[in-house]
């Protein structure tokens, strides 16, 4: 049961869907924002976790929501894996109550994750439902934060039905590029994309081995919203699923801050990432009597 | 030319190449999402031209093609017939076929519309150097 509703580009804001449990609530709405990009493995799972943790560690509450329907993979960043006990699609076939599938962070208590269900697919989830749980949610958390899927098909639209905003992850490189183009002609202006380039390497960009932020944003021109370097602590951290946005200190978690501030709307810099002389290994490597590896 | 030879002798750094190339898919990406741009652009090429000459509209041919460092578009126009020399023919909109009233003189146009595969055509090559990331070109809202 494919139903693509309309080729070219995603028409929101039409069926409103049923909004079950949120007549009381009023107040302010909090803000949906999709993390996309297209091309597959370019970090938008990492990027999700680390913003959503700088952003509840700024004192807001905040639900992830893995889209990536049939590829968990949010829980595992976050270290939350084991806690899971109910899906997005528990959720929006009503089996469970939205609360029972929120899963508390595992530092502080303003954050939480909504995990995409493992065993189905992505088709399986109902627009409308997705588009209405969305705003439900926006009425509890000042931010929803979902994490798309890789691709333009109805996996991806599906993650944006409920969103207002846009941020479009992307590397350096050619294709990643190339597909946030493509995304971002299909979002058009009402999601404000903005932009986080990911993995960048300053050292290759430096001898002319990589396309700088610059490069890249000569092409897409988007608002710059940060820069994050290719760290191996980005590894090691997602090793262990503790977000690296909680060690505020390092010069990579502090640029998640940035970001987390200026999706704030604080008038930040971007910092960018240093151009290490030499790396950490041949620096060691030194110390140590020259023990290269 | 200066360019073949500045690649000649000197290695591009693979960012340069990866730029290039990028910029290279992006307008061809670019155009393949916007085919109703490219009708536009077509119909305004044929208007523009249509005031010199007379063209064959039903058999106008634009494609876009890569070649090494630039795109190139390339537009096969059919000549109906041409306006005479004195101008009186300029600026219309669009000029009758075969003969016109006015003036006496017989400049005959080119040959009838009949036959119109052996006309004689007019190929424009319009390379585009400058990238030109226009996202207005991609499929975006109305």
């Amino acid at each position: 049961m494919h139903q693509l509703q309309d080729e070219g580009q995603i028409v929101n804001g039409g069926a409103a869907g049923e909004r079950k449990d949120a007549e009381s609530k009023s107040a302010k709405l909090g803000r949906a924002i999709v993390l996309t990009s297209g091309k597959g493995g370019v970090g938008k799972t990492t990027t999700t976790a680390n913003l959503g943790t700088a952003l509840a560690s700024r004192g807001a509450s905040v639900v992830m929501i893995d889209a990536d329907v049939g590829l968990r993979n949010l829980d595992i960043v976050l270290g939350l894996e084991s806690r899971v006990k109910h899906h997005l699609l528990d959720v929006l076939e009503e089996r469970v109550s939205v609360d029972d599938a929120l899963v508390p962070g595992k530092h502080g208590e303003r954050l939480f994750l909504l995990a995409a269900a493992q065993s189905r697919e992505k088709d399986e989830v109902d627009t409308p439902k997705m588009q209405a749980l969305v705003a439900s949610l926006r009425e509890r958390f000042d931010y929803v934060l979902i994490d798309s899927p890789a691709g333009i098909e109805l996996g991806f639209k599906n993650a944006v039905v409920g969103a207002d905003e846009a941020i479009v992850v992307c590397t350096p490189e050619v294709a990643a590029v190339r597909d946030v183009d493509r995304v971002v002609g299909l979002l058009g202006n009402r999601f404000r994309p903005q932009l986080i380039i990911n993995r960048l390497r300053p050292q290759l960009v430096r001898k002319g081995k990589m396309l700088s932020v610059e490069d890249v944003n000569a092409i897409l021109r988007l608002p710059l919203l940060g820069v994050i370097a290719d760290e191996p602590e980005i590894i090691v951290t997602t090793n262990r699923g503790e977000p690296l946005a909680l060690r505020a200190t390092t010069p990579t978690g502090a640029a998640y801050h940035a970001i987390a501030a200026r999706v704030a709307g604080e008038d930040v810099a971007v910092p960018m990432p240093p151009v290490a002389k030499a790396s950490i290994f041949e620096r060691l490597g030194s110390i140590f009597g020259g023990k290269r590896r | 030319m200066i360019e073949f030879l500045k690649r000649l002798f000197r290695q591009q750094s693979s960012s340069a190449t990866a730029k290039e190339r990028l910029r290279l898919v992006l307008m061809t990406d670019h155009l393949e999402l916007a085919p109703e741009m490219i009708e536009k652009m077509k119909h305004d090429l044929v208007d523009l031209i249509s005031r010199y000459v007379e063209v064959d509209r039903e058999r106008i041919d634009v494609t876009f093609e890569r070649q090494d460092a630039t795109l190139a578009m390339l537009a096969n126009i059919p000549i109906l017939s041409v306006n005479r020399p004195n101008g009186n023919g300029a600026h219309k909109e669009r000029p009758e076929p075969v003969a016109e009233p006015r003036p006496a003189e017989a400049v005959a146009s080119l040959a009838p519309p009949a036959q119109a595969d052996s006309k004689p055509r007019v190929r424009k090559r319009k390379r585009r150097k400058k990238a030109s990331s226009t996202r207005s070109s991609s499929p975006s809202p109305a």
